[in-house]
């Protein structure tokens, strides 16, 4: 039986993936419709009829690094290994990836006088389905992680409130939680697109300054109305963090009202230090430095704060001299993790182009890819479930035939917005905005199966 | 069933005036539908503004002190220099000063000078940030001195210019109408 399974030998994978495809392209360059190969439903119906039968399967892309040439089919391990012949490993109190995963890690840049300033990335290219693992998740810290102790710690409200208020985390715990999936993104996130050739980097190097998880903790609308909040004056909340740099940032008080929340728990277990502990903020959808981390006070006010992070930085330049404040939203963004830079296509044949699409204003309606640098278009497959402010995984399957090509993607949201080229953007933006780059990110398919970076 | 058909339109009903009482018009709802088991701690509006270490722009939360030009040079030398780099051009840090007036140009910089809205802005940084090795550390006259410095070397106020609560919070930022608010819900 294993002989006839085409994903355990890879001549056979070969040979199927590389014969003329029954099925027509959907668009330019070999896309195949995003449904072709999914296992029920009317499309296998129809695949079927076309021709299609179970012989095909995905290749899959090689490290360019790795030492096994393209084609070279490795030798069979023993019939029994040795793990099955000795006990393994004792039970552990909490686990840690396998150690030949060990370089999937956070890329690190940060100021050599100063380690504690700066960004570790999430290597995106490196992880599918939509969740971020938790010792994966971006870093951006201004001065160093804090080491709270949580029975040191408060959460204080005051300003313009009836009777100011703390809150120990003890406290927090005990108040009803909500959960929401949804992404965290640093507003700098991508923002190497601004620079006027296209950076050589792996695609989370470029673009994993954004992070999905699922956050739980106390709706923000419950502390303001239990401290009386003045729903007349109140106009902002300045939120503030208890780290080294007291990073804060001044927070419309309608978007508290709405969704944000006071995160205690992230993927199911409490907060990590470098994201937060023992409390941060989340507010859904709009830029990471909003998400104040190690929150310890709200001052409700009527004007904004105006502090360093929210006019200093954070706010984007445009031609004309002015700047654009209080840009909070993420706008639609999507990129393709695979094929990205760094993993080498295994010759010609039948794979799968996936990648991850999000967008601040909601859920996505649509990501539709392209392998002829724009020309064309065929819609992807998105994974379900579609939540708004969250990363939604996208894939389609994609017959290369070993011709260079030009593969995008672009995001199109629930409320309409479509993704912009880069040209689009710098058009209205300039290049000296730094912050919110969102446009269409472009990876070059050499004939050889190389994967580069170009501006499409 | 039709019992059951009328509980989902309520529960519908329910649902979506929910929504619009939580999304309507970008206001804050007059009730929020969840309540706290109320544990919240009353804390009196002096240990409140112990803890409030922020400066809005007209400078109402300004300490008293006061620092000059020449005072915040023998600091800045002593505390700002090694990252900051010699009269604010930056070094491993970016640079405080200059480019005033070049926002529109093929290499814009964005100092304290040529794009901070508010004066009141680099005190409250000072002071939370600042020396980065030891943030919190300085008093308000070593913070006002800095200010005074900084703002002399970006020629926003003359050498002989002291800065307090007062004169910090009136002075004019060459680029403070230099930002635009976007959000629909910044008003």
């Amino acid at each position: 039986m294993d002989g006839d399974d085409p994903l355990k030998d890879k001549k056979k994978l070969r040979r199927a993936a590389v014969g003329d495809l029954p099925v027509n392209p959907v668009a330019g360059g070999g896309l195949l419709h995003r449904r072709l190969f999914l296992k029920s439903g009317a499309a296998l119906g129809s695949a079927a009829a076309l021709g299609v039968t179970g012989t095909f399967a995905f290749a899959a892309y090689g490290e360019e690094s790795a030492l096994e040439p393209p084609g070279e089919i490795p030798p069979m391990p023993p019939a029994t290994p040795p793990w099955m012949k000795t006990p393994g490993g004792p039970l552990t109190n909490y686990g840690q990836p396998s150690p030949h995963e060990k370089e999937v890690i956070r890329w690190i840049t940060s100021n050599q006088s100063s380690p504690g300033n700066g960004v570790s990335w999430t290597p995106l290219q490196d992880l599918e389905g939509a969740m971020t693992p938790n010792g994966l998740h971006f870093e951006r810290h201004h001065n160093g992680v804090p080491a709270i102790i949580p029975e040191q710690h408060r959460l204080l409200i005051h300003g313009l409130v009836a009777r100011p208020l703390t809150f120990t985390v003890d406290d927090l715990l005990r108040y009803p939680m909500m959960s929401r999936l949804c992404f965290v993104e640093c507003g700098g996130n991508s923002n190497a697109g601004w620079n006027p050739r296209p950076l050589q980097a792996r695609a989370g190097h470029l673009h994993g300054l954004a992070s999905c998880s699922e956050w739980s903790g106390v709706p923000l609308s419950v502390l303001l109305d239990e401290a009386g909040i003045d729903r007349v004056q109140a106009k902002w909340l300045y939120a503030e963090g208890a780290d080294a740099a007291a990073v804060g940032a001044s927070i419309p008080v309608a978007k508290a009202f709405d969704d944000a929340f006071v995160a205690l728990y992230q993927n199911g277990e409490r907060l990590r230090p470098e994201n937060g502990y023992p409390m941060r903020l989340l507010i859904p959808g709009w830029e990471g430095v909003t998400n104040i981390k190690w929150l310890r006070r709200l001052k409700v006010v009527a004007e904004p704060m105006m502090s360093r992070d929210e006019t200093s930085k954070y706010t984007e330049l445009v031609p004309d001299g002015t700047a654009r404040q209080f840009t909070f939203v993420m706008d639609a963004k999507s990129l393709i993790t695979a094929p990205s830079p760094g993993k080498k296509m295994q010759g010609p044949g039948l794979y799968q182009i996936t990648g991850l699409a999000w967008s601040g204003r909601g859920r996505i309606a649509r990501v539709e890819v392209s392998a002829d640098g724009g020309a064309s278009w065929a819609e992807a497959e998105l994974q379900e479930p579609v939540l708004p402010h969250c990363f939604t995984r996208f894939r389609i399957p994609w017959d290369w035939q070993g011709a260079p090509a030009v593969l995008q993607s672009r995001a199109i949201d629930e409320t309409g917005y479509v993704q912009p080229t880069r040209e689009t953007l710098v058009a209205a933006r300039g290049t000296h905005g730094y912050f919110h780059y969102n446009a269409i990110v472009s990876w070059r398919v050499s004939d050889e199966g190389k994967v580069s970076h170009v501006y499409g | 069933m039709s019992t059951d058909k009328n509980v989902w339109v309520g529960a519908f009903v329910l649902v979506a005036v929910g929504i619009f009482l939580v999304r309507g018009a970008g206001r804050i709802p007059e009730t929020t539908p969840l309540r706290g088991p109320g544990l919240g701690h009353q804390v009196s509006l002096e240990t409140a503004a112990a803890w409030d270490i922020s400066i809005p722009p007209d400078g109402h939360n300004l300490p008293q002190g006061r620092g000059t030009v020449a005072a915040g040079e023998k600091l800045y030398l002593a505390r700002c220099i090694d990252c900051h780099g010699k009269r604010g051009r930056g070094l491993s840090a970016e640079e405080l000063v200059g480019g005033v007036g070049g926002l529109t140009g093929d290499y814009p910089e964005k100092t304290v000078g040529s794009y901070w809205p508010y004066a009141t802005t680099l005190f409250d940084y000072i002071r939370r940030a600042m020396p980065q090795d030891a943030p919190l550390s300085l008093t308000s006259d070593e913070i006002y001195a800095l200010c005074a410095y900084l703002l002399f070397l970006n020629g926003v106020i003359a050498e002989a210019d002291e800065m307090n609560a007062a004169t910090l919070a009136a002075v004019e930022m060459p680029n403070r109408e230099g930002f635009v608010r976007i959000n629909h819900m910044a008003r």
